[in-house]
This record gives structure tokens, C-alpha cells and sequence, in this order.
């Protein structure tokens, strides 16, 4: 009971049984490897499955992995233009996995992988680290127009790039903690919610009248959670097209 | 089952850490995430997308051949009324000069034969008025002979004496003319 009410005990990593010890730090299956399995195992199943036939005129299944091709298609050439769609299957991967990752996580008694900071950061920094090996391999030290904007006078320039660089640097925190706090706190707030519920109906009669507005608070809240695990993916992938745009076209 | 984490990962009556910022627990989800994301970004890029974008753009293809042939079928269709048309305003113009050649002729030829008809009632119409000039004439001599002989027997009963014909004619054709 007290369990139940923990908003935390969600985020708990379980070890479910150890797989290799390397160095101090011992590697372990755990329930969020479990969840990362079932999401890259759902998508991929789901997207060879669903277009098996190569049917002309699509079923169901089909126009959904279509659908979602062409979403993240249009995304990147809308932020990156063509030369942006090199790095078509890296943001449909990421797109994919944040999203299926969010959706599963809500799910009564899943494992949230995208509520882990860890995780959102891993994600984050292969972006960053995409953006910067492309943006040097391709343009080499032009590169570093990118924190020099034309048409500045030469007085304030040395703060403007200060500023870029900064915001620059710190694209890859604000990328990760922003799908790390969303799913988070959405998460605590259903939970909080939702023991709310359990509390009142234990208070008899007039606490299960009472229970009635948390309940719909939760189903609101679940409606809203939907959303957001679809705009949390949306918005990671479209940042990462933003990223990887200035790795393409460095000059402002 | 916050009992056994407690237990097993942090001494007695020490609170666990926030999960997310649980340290101990990075290497393995950085281990899995590597390993899954690793495998779902191979089998995006090598097996899933090309496949989606080749079913997308054999429909495309599809789509654009199917239209390019309904495009060529209008065209031949165009062409066919066209070539219709055109026949038909051929056979119009042809029937309008038939007709029109057949009623010049027919006006022509008629024309003619009235004219020939006319021309032959003029002749018979002169050749009438010869015959009836001729006989006036005739009937003119024998009014004038008639008188003449009237007038010598009238004279002769008046005054018994046979007059001369040169005086007869001379009275007779100043009475006629009279």
C-alpha cells in the first residue's frame, strides 16, 4: 500500500540479473533494458510486419509505417532541406524509439526508458556529437561560422560569440532534460493522482464520491500524456533536424 | 520492493537515491541503450526505410506512368473527334457544292429551253403575222375590185353610159381613201 502511493518507486531500475562486470561498474539486465528491448522489438516487428505485403494501395498497418516515414521525411526536409535526408534513418530511429519508449512507458506498470536522465542524454550527445564530427568533416573550419552571424558590428561580436558558443554548448542539456523532465513529472503527476484515488475510496462512501475528480483528473491527465509523448518524440526529432541543419549549412 | 533496493544497493536507514540520478545505475542502461539503438538505427537504415521508400516511390512511379497513359488515351481520343469533325464539315461542304452545281444546272437548263421555246414562238408568231398581212392585202384588192366593178354598175344604171375604169379607179380610191 505504502508502495503504491511512492510516486518514485515508478522510476526504481531493477536489476533483473547480472551480465558482465567491467571494471567497478557491473552490467546488469534490467527492467529498463527490458522495456528498451520491447520498444525496439515492437518498432522494428511493427514496421517489417506492417509492410510485408509492399502492397500498392496500403492496409492499415501499412499506411502507419508509411505515415511515419513520411512524417519524418517531411520534418527533415523542411529544417534540414534534401541533403538533410542523409541523416534520414538516425532521426527516424530516434524518432521512433522516444516515441514507442513514451507510449509504452504509459502503460500501467511499464518502465518509463525516456524518464531516465541518463537515457534523454545518451540521445542528446549522439546528436551533439553527430552535429560536431559532420559540421567539422564536412566544412572543416568554416565550421565555426556558425558562431560568428554576419552582419554584426565588430564592437559586439566578441560577446555575440560568446553567446553561441554558449547556447551552442548547451543545446545537448536542454535537449536531454527537456523529454527527461516531461516524461517525469507527467509521470508523478498520474501517479500522485491517481493515489489520490486509492486514499479516498478507503475513506468509505463519501470518499469514493469524492475519489470521482481525481479520476477524471487522471483520465485528463492520461489524454494529456498521450500528447505529450507524441510532441516529446516530435520535438526531439525536430531539434535534432535544427542540429544537424547548422552541421549542413554552418553560415547564418 | 523499495525494501529490497534499499537493502541490497544502500546501507540500513540510508534514503536511495533518486532513481534518475542514481549513478550505480548508468552503465547498464548506457550498455542497452547503446545495444538496442544501435540495432534499431542498422535495421532502419538498412532494411525498414529502404523497403518503405521503395513501396512509396513504386507507387509514385505507378501513379505518374498511369497518368502519362490516360494523358497519351485523352490525346488519341482528341484526335479521333478531330479527325471527325473534320469529316463531317468535308461531307457538309461536298452535299452544299452538289447541291448547289445540281441547281445551276437545272436553272441553266431550263433557261435554255425557254429560250428555245420562246425563239420558236416568235417565229411561228412573224410567220402568223406574215399570213395575216398577205391576206389583209388580198382582201384589201378584192374590197378595191368589188368597189370598183359596184361602182360601174351603179354608174352605168344612173346614167346608161359604162363609165371609164380609169375614172372608176380614180373615184374608188378617193372614196377609199376618204
Amino acid at each position: 500500500m505504502q508502495m503504491a502511493a511512492d510516486p518514485i518507486h515508478q522510476f526504481q531500475i531493477v536489476n533483473l540479473f547480472p551480465v558482465v562486470k567491467i571494471g567497478n561498474s557491473e552490467i546488469a539486465f534490467t527492467n529498463s533494458a527490458a522495456f528498451m528491448l520491447i520498444a525496439v522489438g515492437g518498432i522494428v516487428a511493427f514496421l517489417l510486419a506492417a509492410t510485408s505485403r509492399r502492397a500498392v494501395v496500403p492496409g492499415r498497418m501499412q499506411s502507419v509505417a508509411e505515415l511515419s516515414y513520411e512524417f519524418v521525411a517531411n520534418t527533415i526536409n523542411s529544417t534540414a532541406g534534401k541533403e538533410g535526408m542523409k541523416f534520414f534513418p538516425f532521426v527516424f530511429s530516434l524518432f521512433m524509439f522516444i516515441l514507442v519508449a513514451n507510449l509504452v512507458g504509459l502503460i500501467p506498470y511499464t518502465f518509463t526508458v525516456t524518464s531516465h536522465i541518463i537515457v534523454t542524454a545518451a540521445l542528446a550527445l549522439s546528436v551533439f556529437l553527430t552535429v560536431l564530427v559532420y559540421g567539422f568533416w564536412k566544412n572543416g573550419l568554416h565550421f565555426f561560422n556558425l558562431f560568428v552571424p554576419k552582419g554584426i558590428p565588430i564592437y559586439i561580436l566578441p560577446l555575440i560569440v560568446f553567446i553561441e558558443v554558449l547556447s551552442f554548448l548547451s543545446r545537448p542539456i536542454s535537449h536531454s532534460v527537456r523529454l527527461f523532465a516531461n516524461m517525469l513529472a507527467g509521470h508523478i503527476t498520474l501517479k500522485v493522482f491517481a493515489s489520490f484515488i486509492t486514499l479516498l475510496g478507503g475513506l468509505g462512501i463519501a470518499g469514493m464520491a469524492g475519489a470521482v475528480l481525481p479520476l477524471a483528473l487522471v483520465v485528463a491527465l492520461t489524454a494529456l500524456e498521450l500528447l505529450v509523448a507524441f510532441l516529446q518524440a516530435y520535438v526531439f526529432a525536430i531539434l535534432t533536424c535544427i542540429y544537424l541543419n547548422d552541421a549542413i549549412h554552418p553560415g547564418h | 520492493m523499495a525494501t529490497t533496493t534499499a537493502t541490497t544497493e544502500h546501507p540500513a536507514g540510508q534514503k536511495p537515491p533518486f532513481p534518475p540520478f542514481n549513478a550505480e545505475t548508468y552503465a547498464s542502461q548506457l550498455f542497452w541503450l547503446a545495444i538496442c539503438f544501435t540495432f534499431l538505427l542498422v535495421m532502419m537504415w538498412k532494411v525498414a526505410l529502404p523497403r518503405i521508400g521503395g513501396i512509396i516511390d513504386t507507387r509514385l512511379k505507378r501513379v505518374s506512368d498511369d497518368l502519362a497513359d490516360a494523358g497519351k488515351l485523352k490525346a488519341q481520343s482528341d484526335a479521333a473527334i478531330a479527325d471527325y469533325e473534320k469529316a463531317l464539315a468535308d461531307a457538309r461542304a461536298g452535299a452544299q457544292a452538289i447541291a448547289n452545281q445540281t441547281r445551276d444546272t437545272q436553272a441553266a437548263a431550263t433557261e435554255t429551253r425557254r429560250k428555245a421555246l420562246e425563239a420558236e414562238l416568235n417565229v411561228k408568231l412573224a410567220e402568223a403575222e406574215k399570213t395575216i398581212a398577205a391576206s389583209k392585202t388580198a382582201a384589201m384588192l378584192n374590197v378595191r375590185g368589188i368597189a370598183a366593178d359596184t361602182t360601174k354598175a351603179i354608174v352605168e344604171r344612173l346614167i346608161g353610159k359604162v363609165p371609164a375604169d380609169a375614172a372608176v379607179d380614180a373615184a374608188v380610191s378617193e372614196a377609199l381613201k376618204g
